[in-house]
């Protein structure tokens, strides 16, 4: 049994293990085993060569993994917080997404970049930002998110053998609040596939990380409402797997949207004008998002106002099923 | 070369004598009582976090010198763009100790300054104060004003682009901005041996053709004074302060995961606050029923502090949207009805 971000440090050790040209970089990683432990006991079991403490640099860091990636290594990257992301923007929506496309497929640009993100637990300003839509916004990157111990392994393991560079958004909330089953040796999970992880009738629950579990508890509070709803978590943010989202929604004629972020230009906009161009015939009621709402994730003290609840999910499924 | 003013046994150097001789009584007690109050307020703040009465905080346990020296020599019209372990700053300062407990409570109320201070909010993302500070001392010189502006990071904040290119504009226009890092050893776990190639902080001023000093940041005389000349030279300056933190890097870090017992125990007895009270019990300038008083006095304010932010009511829904933009649009008045009616049915539970 497994929390997630044991899960993912499991994850690690197997692709260290498995391939002589993973490398780890990232602040704190090393000897500390990561200020969440994701790296834990990596760096005792694979050295400083392979496990490496850089200095305290995101521009260097990923821009060096790159310049490591076309020179034949295949590094992993750990943001410390994805808040903390932004100086190495430039390296990463400049050069990560597109190296390929401009050496014309000549040089690598696969890696993963890992990084803990989203709120609820109470941390310090600046640690609990949702910024997907800024890379989902960037061509020739995949963004993926996790919601379960299973998944991350899986998932991660998935994002490394991707020739695509991969954003790995880990969900901070969801580190170790959960423990699995996870098997100890190497396995796959798709990275371009959003999954069903509930069926039902009446209306589809869009989320991904941290909001899957959010909207498991909704469900529950609708259930007893006699109304069924479908769960699909996204997984898979960039390039998103449209087909299971329309799919779920002909069948149900409603939607509902959760994340984090703020709702302008969110990813649920996104999913929103897709169900849109693609499914309007089978709606029975507006698309309807829970999001942040559009300002800056406040300082912790009002953090519940600020995110999706079950009751903000459940209002706005009452609001569909009724709708005329 | 290592300005140093002040033993670990407080014993003064030659140029700390001359130093010392120079300064006025007051200005020795109050170093005295802030180096004492900043030590107790930090004491403080790590026992409520562990008492759930505050967030996730950063100790200053061993940097009090290097703060409380340095703050002391700033002028009221000085901009301070300090990092997130800048409490002793803000005490020296006269910031009220009710703000920074609000800061790290995640009250945003906390960052506001009092009037008429120059004094901006904590910055979390590492070194990116570096360029505004240069920008507000560009700003003073264009006025007129002979103020600085002043920067505090720490030596992990040296490895960033906006450390490199702040120290380029300063120099390049000629700012009246320090940089003052508190190099305290690590940046988290990692050791400034493994941060940088280059042996020290300061000797990176060279690069810029900037002045640069490097101070015990453990004596509060010898920070003092180079402040004051470093401000008096209007001119960009790097300052490097070497000191350590004895605690962990915040409360959620465990520091014995990356460093020995035995090296914190070196920097023990290089305590900032133990040489000063040593010089100034000698110099016959306090004694310790005086002083023990007086920490009983500043205690009852901390407590008195900590009981009016638990008192905190959220604001809502204006906390969440007033001052993000000049006026709330339009656009964003839904979205504000919608937390108003949530908070009025009580389903957000404070
Ligand atoms: C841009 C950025 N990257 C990473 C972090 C996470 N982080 C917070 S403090 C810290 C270490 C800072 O070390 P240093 O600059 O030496 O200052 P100290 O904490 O020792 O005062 C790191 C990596 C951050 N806040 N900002």
């Amino acid at each position: 049994m497994l929390t997630m971000v044991q899960s993912i440090a499991d994850a690690q050790r197997v692709a260290l293990e498995a391939d002589e040209s993973v490398l780890l970089l990232g602040e704190d990683i090393g000897k500390n085993g990561g200020v969440f432990r994701a790296t834990e006991g990596l760096w005792k079991q694979f050295g400083s060569e392979r496990v490496i403490d850089t200095p305290l640099s995101e521009a260097g860091i990923v821009g060096s993994a790159l310049g490591l990636a076309m020179g034949g290594f295949k590094p992993i990257v750990e943001i410390q917080f994805l808040s903390f992301i932004t100086p190495a923007f430039e390296q990463i929506v400049s050069h990560v997404a597109r190296m390929r496309l401009r050496s014309q497929g000549t040089f690598s640009n696969s890696m993963v970049i890992r990084a803990p993100y989203g709120g609820g637990i109470g941390a310090p300003e600046l640690h609990s930002d949702s910024t997907e839509a800024y890379f989902v916004h960037t061509p020739g990157l995949r963004v993926v998110v996790p919601s379960s111990p299973f998944t991350a392994k899986g998932l991660l393991l998935g994002a490394v053998e991707c020739p695509d560079p991969v954003l790995f958004l880990e969900p901070l909330r969801l580190y170790r609040t959960q423990k699995e089953e996870v098997p100890a040796d190497h396995y796959i999970l798709p990275i371009d596939r959003a999954k069903v992880i509930k069926q039902g009738e009446d209306v589809t629950l869009i989320g991904w990380g941290a909001m899957i579990s959010l909207l498991k508890e909704a469900d529950q509070l609708l259930l007893e409402q006699d109304i069924s709803a479908e769960i699909i978590d996204v997984q898979s943010l960039s390039p998103i797997d449209e087909v299971t989202i329309f799919e779920s929604v002909k069948k149900t004629g409603r939607a509902v949207i959760v994340h984090e972020a703020p709702r302008t230009c969110g990813v649920g906009a996104e999913i929103a004008a897709r169900l849109s161009e693609e499914v309007i015939d089978s709606l029975e009621a507006p698309i309807k998002r829970v999001a942040g709402y559009d300002v800056p994730y406040p300082l912790f003290a009002l953090e519940h106002a600020y995110l999706p609840s079950t009751d903000k999910i459940v209002r706005a499924v009452m609001e569909l099923v009724y709708f005329q | 070369m290592l300005i140093n003013h002040l033993l670990p046994c407080g014993a003064l150097t030659d140029d700390g004598a001359s130093f010392w001789l120079t300064l006025r009584e007051q200005e020795k007690l109050d170093l005295l009582r802030l180096l004492r109050s900043v030590r107790l307020f930090d004491r403080r703040m790590v026992l409520w976090q562990r008492q759930g009465k505050i967030g996730t905080y950063a100790p200053i346990e061993g940097q009090e010198a290097a703060q409380v020296g340095s703050a002391y020599a700033l002028d009221k019209t000085d901009w301070i763009f300090p990092s997130y372990r800048e409490q002793g700053v803000a005490y020296t300062v006269g910031i009220p100790m009710t703000s920074v407990i609000q800061y790290w409570s995640g009250q945003i109320e906390g960052c506001k300054p009092p009037a008429g201070y120059r004094y901006v909010p904590p910055t979390v993302p590492i070194a990116t104060q570096l360029p505004q500070a240069v920008g507000a001392a560009w700003a003073m010189k264009k006025r007129g004003e002979t103020g600085i502006a002043i920067a505090y990071f720490g030596d992990g904040a040296t490895s960033e682009g906006d450390f490199h290119e702040a120290l380029n504009f300063a120099s390049v226009y000629d700012l009246p901005v320090l940089f003052f890092c508190q190099n305290n050893g690590y940046a988290i776990s990692v050791p400034f041996s493994e941060q940088s190639a280059s042996k020290t902080v300061a000797e990176r001023a060279a690069a810029y053709d900037m002045d640069a000093y490097q101070v015990d940041g453990n004596d509060v005389l010898a920070v003092y004074d180079v402040v004051k000349t470093a401000r008096g030279k209007q001119r960009p300056v790097l300052i490097e302060a070497i000191t350590y933190r004895t605690g962990a890097h915040t409360t959620a870090d465990d520091a014995s995961r990356y460093r020995s017992e035995e090296e914190v125990r070196i920097w023990l007895n290089r305590d900032p606050l133990y040489r000063y009270e040593q010089l100034c019990l000698s110099e016959g300038l306090l004694d310790e029923d005086e002083l023990i008083q007086e920490d009983g006095q500043v205690t009852k304010q901390l407590d008195r502090a900590i009981r009016e932010v638990e008192k905190y009511q959220p604001n809502l829904p204006m906390g969440l949207f007033q001052h993000v933009y000049h006026q709330i649009p339009e656009c964003l008045k839904k979205q504000q009805e919608e937390v108003a009616s949530y908070a009025d049915n009580g389903s957000i539970h404070c």
